[in-house]
């Protein structure tokens, strides 16, 4: 026997979408492992790691399906559907672009050299930074919630889209300074692999660029 | 009356089986969100609504269920015409057996049914086929309808209300716990208050007790003090649980709102018994009243309370035999609901109810509950709700009332084969 009533209380998408954001966490924070493995040359440990964030990016991916299915038009959710697609969309893009980055450098067998290494290793880890604040502030949407999206708990999580700014911009200095180091190194080294690391600079402040987007769309959550 | 003890046998026969449907499955929707939230646990849900189950149904039964027994027919219609006693019997027998069956059908299949919608379905089934469209009070039955629509639309605005001073107040400071501690109490007089009010005025007076409205007020005041000083007992005793708090800061906040469901899912058990209990025993009285008249359809005569207190039994025998066990399922899906919301749905339904209640207007308390449940929606409190299912509930009863229609000329007609 089924019972109608308690069919009204549909599953909350906020849970799901703080596991994705988890899961996508844990796919990016390899990146950093994966180019310390690279300075130091040691292949199969890079290989290895693109491994791991290869199998991460594919749970978040099943995760992202998941949440998509029990999602379906005719909830009545205390933010629009749409953003809530939306953020899932830029999560899921962070643990896309890390699977990007680390198929790249496996499959190009790339190596930093040893000028800019430094400077990329800080843009990487601070792009880790960027999503994590993000999640942080993902983690913040029960509580946002429970407070009918008002008062204090939207200033708090305001706060937080501050500091993912700030880390944000502080990528985009580090993009700069390791680009312009690379500048400097490009008559010395083969220009195909130039090119390609520019493109790794590219998207390794893609990373943050993305976290950030994920806080702009909880941003217009708070706002509506 | 040749049957009159047939009759009389017959009809607290489909009257105790209808309470025993009403106790089986309504219940367990009314009380489900607050087992679901872990304000209650089964037993105490359980016990919490056989209680106040059989109190509404006692104290504050009485207006609705005169409705059912002679708001809807034209009684001087009936008791001009030949056989006109015998034919309210068998319509109020069919109409019974007709809500009951209908009732038993779509919870077997899990369709959404409210024994309100059927019963007046079925009454006015039979009278309009039976005797004659010009037999039923028509004005009545559209004032029963506009409730129909009124009652979830009314508790909706309520539980905005509601949810929204919560938010005001409490949740949304900088002092969630403590404001709760100070403002809760205040919600809980409110419940205990407003349910006392109602009751003081439409209930009492067949227990024997008959005040003037100053002092039932005063009463209901006092009552509320009451409840509330217990309340205040409890939410004192409540534990700081620090680590509960790191993974949602709003943990210990909701177990002072757990105290306050207490009252509000004794309220709306109280409120369901009040407006349910007549769909059961209406009919009941309405035959016990013909037969007791030596078969003259009296235009006034007062209903012996037995009948009240033989609904109330049948409901809490349904809840305890069947509704128990429905109750565990809802409680076990609904977990996104905790007691800040569950309150204030289960605060505007009962009141809504209750009014409705004391004015005799037959409502659908789930459909009153869901109404309430969207107004918290409404204020951005529920994380996700299936406006699908929401919808199915509230059409439902475009199919209850012409099924419970047929099914009640169908019986109607069987039983005066049968008999006349």
């Amino acid at each position: 026997m089924g019972n109608y009533f308690s069919g009204i209380f549909a599953r909350s998408p906020i849970s799901p979408l703080q596991q994705h954001m988890a899961k996508v966490q844990a796919c990016i924070s390899e990146l950093e492992a994966l180019f310390e493995s690279v300075i130091e040359k040691d292949f199969e440990s890079v290989e290895a790691t693109q491994q791991r964030i290869s199998a991460l990016e594919n749970e978040a991916d099943d995760l992202k399906k998941e949440l998509r299915l029990h999602l379906p038009k005719g909830m009545f959710l205390p933010v629009a559907r749409g953003d809530i697609l939306n953020v899932l969309t830029m999560q899921d893009r962070i643990a896309n672009r890390s699977k990007d980055i680390a198929g790249i450098v496996t499959g190009r067998k790339m190596v930093l050299p040893e000028p800019m290494a430094e400077s990329f290793l800080k843009l990487v880890s601070r792009s880790v930074d960027a999503s994590a604040q993000a999640q942080v502030a993902i983690n913040e949407l029960d509580e946002l919630v429970e407070t009918g999206f008002r008062g204090g708990e939207v200033t708090l999580v305001e706060k937080m889209l501050i500091k993912l700014d700030e880390i944000e911009s502080d990528t985009d200095t580090l993009q700069r300074e390791t680009r312009a180091i690379l500048f400097e190194l490009e008559p010395s080294l083969p220009p195909v692999e130039v090119m390609f690391l520019y493109q790794l600079i590219h998207w390794a402040g893609d990373l943050a660029d993305l976290a950030q987007r994920v806080g702009s769309r909880l941003q217009l959550m708070l706002a509506r | 009356m040749d049957y009159a003890n047939t009759y009389m046998i017959l009809v607290v026969v489909f009257g105790l089986f209808m309470a025993w449907g009403i106790g089986a499955n309504d219940v367990a929707n009314a009380m489900g969100t607050s087992v679901g939230s872990r304000a209650l646990t089964l037993k105490q849900a359980v016990v919490v609504a056989a209680v106040f189950e059989f109190m509404g149904a006692y104290l504050a039964g009485g207006e609705v269920t005169k409705t059912i027994r002679k708001g809807i027919i034209d009684a001087n219609l009936l008791s001009t015409m030949p056989n006109g006693a015998d034919i309210l019997i068998f319509g109020m027998l069919a109409a019974l057996l007709a809500a009951a069956i209908w009732l038993l059908v779509a919870s077997y299949f899990g369709w959404p049914v409210s024994t309100t919608h059927s019963i007046v379905g079925a009454i006015v089934g039979f009278a309009a086929v039976g005797i004659g469209v010009e037999a039923v009070k028509w004005s009545k039955v559209g004032s029963i309808v506009m409730s129909w629509f009124g009652a979830p639309m009314l508790a909706a605005l309520i539980s905005f209300i509601i949810f929204r001073s919560v938010q005001k107040l409490i949740l949304d400071t900088d002092r969630p716990f403590e404001n709760a501690k100070r403002y809760v109490p205040i919600y809980i007089f409110l419940a205990g208050f407003v349910i006392s009010l109602v009751t003081l005025f439409k209930g009492l007076k067949h227990v024997g007790l008959n005040f003037s409205a100053s002092i039932n007020v005063q009463l209901a005041i006092l009552v509320g003090l009451l409840i509330m000083m217990v309340g205040i007992y409890f939410i004192r005793k409540i534990k700081v649980d620090e680590a509960a708090n790191k993974d949602f800061h709003y943990a210990n906040v909701e177990k002072v709102f757990a105290v306050l469901m207490v009252v509000t899912a004794s309220a709306m058990a109280f409120a369901h018994g009040s407006n349910d209990v007549a769909n059961a025993v209406g009919p009941i009285a309405a035959v016990v009243s013909v037969v007791s008249n030596g078969g003259a359809i009296a235009a006034k005569s007062v209903m012996p309370s037995w009948i009240l207190l033989l609904g109330g039994i049948g409901i809490v025998l349904g809840l305890l035999t069947y509704g128990a066990r429905v109750m565990a399922t809802i409680g076990q899906k609904i977990t996104e609901l905790t007691p800040s919301r569950g309150f204030a749905a289960e605060l505007s339904a009962a009141s809504t109810v209750v009014i409705a209640s004391g004015t005799g207007l037959p409502v659908s308390t789930t459909q009153t509950l869901v109404g309430a449940v969207l107004g918290v929606g409404f204020a951005r409190g529920i994380a996700a709700l299936d406006m699908r299912v929401i919808r199915t509930i509230f059409m439902s009863w475009v199919v209850t009332l012409p099924a419970g229609a047929l099914l009640a000329i169908l019986f109607f007609f069987t039983l005066k084969g049968i008999f006349l």
